[in-house]
């Protein structure tokens, strides 16, 4: 059994419309580059152009979030849920 | 994406974020936008033409400025406030559609720190507060390509929202 990817609201138009896709990987890092392999047009929103995760874009194990784990080397099991949740910010100027 | 985004807000929803602009004033205030989207209705509808988008908002999440240390120029929603907004719109059978946000003292128009922090689709309501009084509300839409906001039209509804 694979690891699920649930998708944001947001992301959707660029994932197909899709709410989750399964992959199977050792890593969130390689979860996220297998979404992001099947959805090209993802990857901007999620990574910057050096390709770091972009500084408002959380990313959970089951609810764990991964910047308290071994980030984007966090391991990941048959069956984990991997959420992508954004900090919202702004401002003036 | 959306050549004719359209934006719904009933008349006592716009003056809530007014209201809660005036209220931080000279902090930036900011809250997540409840409501639906039509789009992919009006997606299927017009097959393969051009995309119109049409959303309604039917209720507003205030949420508290996470920014302590520039609340007067830079607001911050942390991604448990998201989950806690995305959880009451689920309990409502509504969707976080967007979120709102003050500019005190600075027109209501998007700034890079605004466009390098968004995601597409969401809409992002502003509304300037001059002085302590909330003026212009513009709302916005970040392009595919991430390069800028395009505007999106608010409509107010002069009625209770259905």
């Amino acid at each position: 059994m694979p690891v699920r990817v649930m998708i944001p609201s947001p992301l959707r138009p660029y994932a197909g419309k899709r709410d989750s896709a399964e992959f199977n990987a050792r890593t969130v890092g390689e979860a996220l580059g297998h979404l992001t392999t099947e959805f090209a047009d993802l990857r901007k929103h999620l990574f910057t152009e050096d390709g770091k995760l972009r500084s408002f874009v959380n990313v959970y194990v089951n609810d764990e979030d991964i910047r308290y784990l071994a980030k984007e080397n966090t391991p990941t099991k048959d069956g984990d849920t991997i959420s992508i949740i954004p900090s919202i910010a702004g401002g003036g100027n | 994406m959306a050549d004719a985004a359209a934006l719904w807000i009933s008349e006592h929803l716009a003056e809530r974020i007014r209201a809660h602009g005036a209220e931080t004033y000279p902090h930036e205030c900011c809250g997540a936008l409840l409501g639906r989207d039509a789009s992919a209705v009006l997606e299927s509808d017009r097959g393969k033409g051009t995309l119109t988008s049409s959303r309604e908002i039917l209720q507003l999440f205030p949420l508290v400025n996470r920014r302590d240390d520039s609340p007067r120029n830079r607001f911050s929603v942390t991604a448990e406030d998201v989950r806690a907004a995305e959880k009451a719109a689920g309990q409502q059978g509504l969707e976080v559609v967007g979120w709102y946000h003050s500019h005190p003292d600075h027109p209501a128009r998007p700034s890079e720190y605004d466009r390098d922090h968004a995601w597409p689709w969401y809409s992002y309501i502003i509304v300037s507060v001059q002085n302590g009084a909330p003026l212009d509300m513009t709302s916005w839409r970040l392009d595919d390509d991430r390069a800028e906001f395009s505007p999106e039209g608010i409509e107010i509804r002069h009625r209770a929202a259905v």
